[in-house]
């Protein structure tokens, strides 16, 4: 019995703090620190308030929801636009059926996505529109109710994931003269058309030219060094351009239209990044990993695939997911050849004369739509690291 | 010199590892200077020498992790060459046991031993598991199978690490000083389970300085000097009687401590 006592478990003592505590503790603790606290306090006090009377009292937020269409899609034709929610539609089910499959990180997506599809339910539009926003909800709960606890679908919902990529573009598009041209395609819905299509190819394209850069063979090596290393010297709005004038003049029988072309130019611009990225995790996994991998009769494919690629890319998530959010923010450079992503929308709404002089209320609703995706991507990118954080030494 | 060949019934009647004038140089720097031996199946090696000598590099010809560049190399009947499939089908005959253990620690120990069979012999996943777990029984660790490697202390990792390379049913197990990266107290587990696997009649050749474990369990004990075999002989000439200088003077080294 005594024993029981004497080796019986105690838990780690707790300290939790004060905010009092932790003020003084982290701001108030020596006379310099008091100091600068007060500074920064003072300084933020006079910038938020500046900012706030602005927001609440001058600006004139009413250009916002007149254009939110605009924002949104751009020129995409109105009669057409049941095209845009059927994409949504289709991403909502698959987010949801992921969310009930895999639940964590998924699940809180699913929720969060299905909040702002009720808001918008709630908000007042028109109608119809109110109608879609209700749908997309139904959609992404009935998929997510739909999906739980069967894991077993979880191949089939990865290849559902790659094959929707080709569905959406064709519905978006449509066939021919009664589908919506892709120079109709515009706003939020282009930018993020654009940075997912960049992200989604850009990646395994990185991870391979890292590969190549790494071959024992030196022709694919100096190929893809060359090619990294010429992407890299190079603005990504000079690629831009030049996809735009220079493949029609060398591939004159391609017909492949701007949207495609910036695709492409933004793709092989941020594989170049990617690479090198992935270059640096590859480089942190040591020798004995490949050997031991080997010796177990592993072969180079199934070596990378199953034990160098899972480590370098973990290690690496932060600078991918940097790459990622700058791609993202990039997009917004399709301007120059006359494509109206988000800010070329927030661009030609200030260039209206009815809503002249609101440049400071367009370019902070802009700045807001972007920073929330980016910050998204940011998030996840931490919730993931902590995930995957299990075993890792 | 070779004193296994002038015993009685010692010539060797099943190789299963054949050498011959086996050359390996480091850009200009000769690291193995023509080896020329044989292994039995079944037969337990330890091979041992100073430092540098080529004593790693020797054992990692063996299974490609190293190409020599002279001389030839033939395991269980394939001839080690260029051409990859050989390769691979002498990896899978071939296990390995690391200095620095070398566990995947991106995986659970368990998934650390299942992967070669499940991605290599191409079982299935539960087939593995059951294989996996019986061999983490048989290192005398089973309650460790679903934790990570940095998890669990190093000694236990090497014991992983060995079920990892017996889970591909190998034919030869090569190690390369098992015990030199561990504290004392974990070298005896370690070596426990390498005295239970040479009892089963597995083919072992051992890179090690553990000098009671060799005249224990070796048939054979192989001194490497300069990138050649300066001694080769059983455990008993070699302790007490040893033919060469280099051998005589490292065996006083070695023993010391
Ligand atoms: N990849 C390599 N490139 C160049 N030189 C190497 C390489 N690997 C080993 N060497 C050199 O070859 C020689 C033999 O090395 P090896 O690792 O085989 O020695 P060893 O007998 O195992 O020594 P130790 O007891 O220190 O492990 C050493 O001088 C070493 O520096
Ligand atoms: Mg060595």
């Amino acid at each position: 019995m005594e024993d029981r006592e004497l080796t019986q478990e105690i838990k780690p003592p707790v300290h939790t703090k004060s905010p009092a505590r932790w003020l003084k503790d982290n701001l108030f603790n020596t006379w310099y620190n008091v100091l600068l606290s007060c500074l920064v306090l003072v300084v933020l006090f006079f910038a938020f308030k500046t900012l706030l009377t602005w927001a609440f009292t001058e600006a004139t937020w009413g250009v916002i929801p007149a254009n939110l269409q605009l924002f949104g899609v751009g020129a995409y034709p109105r009669e057409q636009i049941w095209r845009v929610w059927s994409v949504i539609y289709i991403f909502c089910l698959l987010v949801g059926l992921s969310a009930g499959i895999w639940g964590a990180l998924t699940l809180r997506f699913a929720l969060v996505l299905g909040g702002v599809w009720f808001i918008g339910a709630l908000s007042p539009f028109e109608l119809s529109t109110r109608g879609w926003f209700l749908g997309a909800v139904a959609i992404t709960a009935g998929s997510l109710l739909l999906g739980r606890g069967r894991t077993n679908l979880r191949p089939w919902i990865l290849g559902a994931w790659l094959l929707s990529f080709p569905l959406i573009m064709t519905v978006l598009r449509g066939f021919g003269e009664n589908g919506v041209l892709t120079s109709n395609w515009g706003g939020l819905l282009l930018t993020l058309i654009l940075a997912v299509v960049g992200i989604v190819v850009s990646f395994p394209l990185g991870v391979f030219l890292a590969l190549c850069r790494q071959s024992d063979l030196p022709a694919i090596r100096w190929i893809s060094t060359a090619y990294i290393e010429a992407v890299r010297g190079v603005p990504l709005i000079t690629i831009l351009f030049m996809g735009n004038i220079l493949v029609p003049i060398f591939m004159p029988g391609l017909d492949i239209n701007q949207v495609l072309r910036m695709m492409l130019g933004i793709t092989f611009f941020s594989a170049a990044y990617m690479a090198e990225n992935v270059r640096g995790g590859l480089q942190g996994i040591p020798r004995g990993q490949h050997e031991a991998a080997q010796a177990i009769g592993l072969n180079y494919v199934q070596t990378m695939l199953f034990i160098v690629l899972p480590q370098a890319l973990r290690s690496v998530i932060p600078a991918i997911v940097g790459q990622f959010i700058a791609l993202f923010k990039d997009t917004s450079l399709v301007a120059i050849i006359g494509l109206i992503d988000l800010l070329g929308v927030a661009r030609s709404v200030i260039a209206n004369p009815d809503w002249f002089g609101l440049q400071a209320e367009v370019y902070l609703f802009a700045a807001i739509i972007y920073f929330i995706f980016s910050y998204s991507m940011s998030y996840g990118s931490q919730e993931i690291e902590t995930a995957l954080g299990v075993g890792n030494t | 010199m070779k004193t296994h060949l002038t015993e009685p019934q010692g010539k060797i009647k099943d190789p299963i590892i054949v050498c011959e004038d086996v050359h390996k140089w480091f850009d200009d720097f000769h690291v193995l200077k023509g080896i020329t031996t044989s292994f039995e199946k079944g037969e337990k090696a330890v091979i041992c020498g100073p430092s540098g000598s080529g004593k790693s590099t020797f054992i990692r010809t063996l299974n490609r992790l190293e190409e020599h560049q002279r001389g030839k190399i033939i395991v269980d009947g394939v001839e080690l060459s260029d051409d990859l499939r050989n390769i691979n089908l002498i990896r899978q005959e071939v296990g390995m046991v690391f200095q620095q253990f070398n566990l995947f620690p991106h995986l659970s120990n368990l998934e650390n031993i299942t992967l070669g069979p499940i991605r290599v012999r191409k079982m299935t996943k539960s087939e593995a598991e059951e294989i996996a777990l019986s061999l983490l029984e048989r290192v005398d660790i089973a309650d460790q199978a679903y934790k990570f490697p940095a998890e669990i202390s190093g000694g236990q990792q090497q014991r992983v690490a060995i079920a990892r390379a017996l889970a591909m049913e190998p034919k030869i197990m090569l190690f390369d000083e098992p015990t030199s990266a561990l504290d004392p107290e974990m070298i005896t587990e370690v070596l426990d389970v390498m005295r239970e696997l040479a009892r089963s009649g597995m083919t072992m050749l051992v890179v090690t300085h553990e000098m009671g474990f060799a005249r224990e369990v070796a048939d054979r004990i192989l001194f490497f000097d300069e990138g050649a075999i300066v001694e080769d002989a059983a455990p008993a000439d070699f302790f007490d009687n040893p033919q060469h200088e280099r051998t005589k003077l490292f065996i006083s080294q070695t023993l010391q401590h």
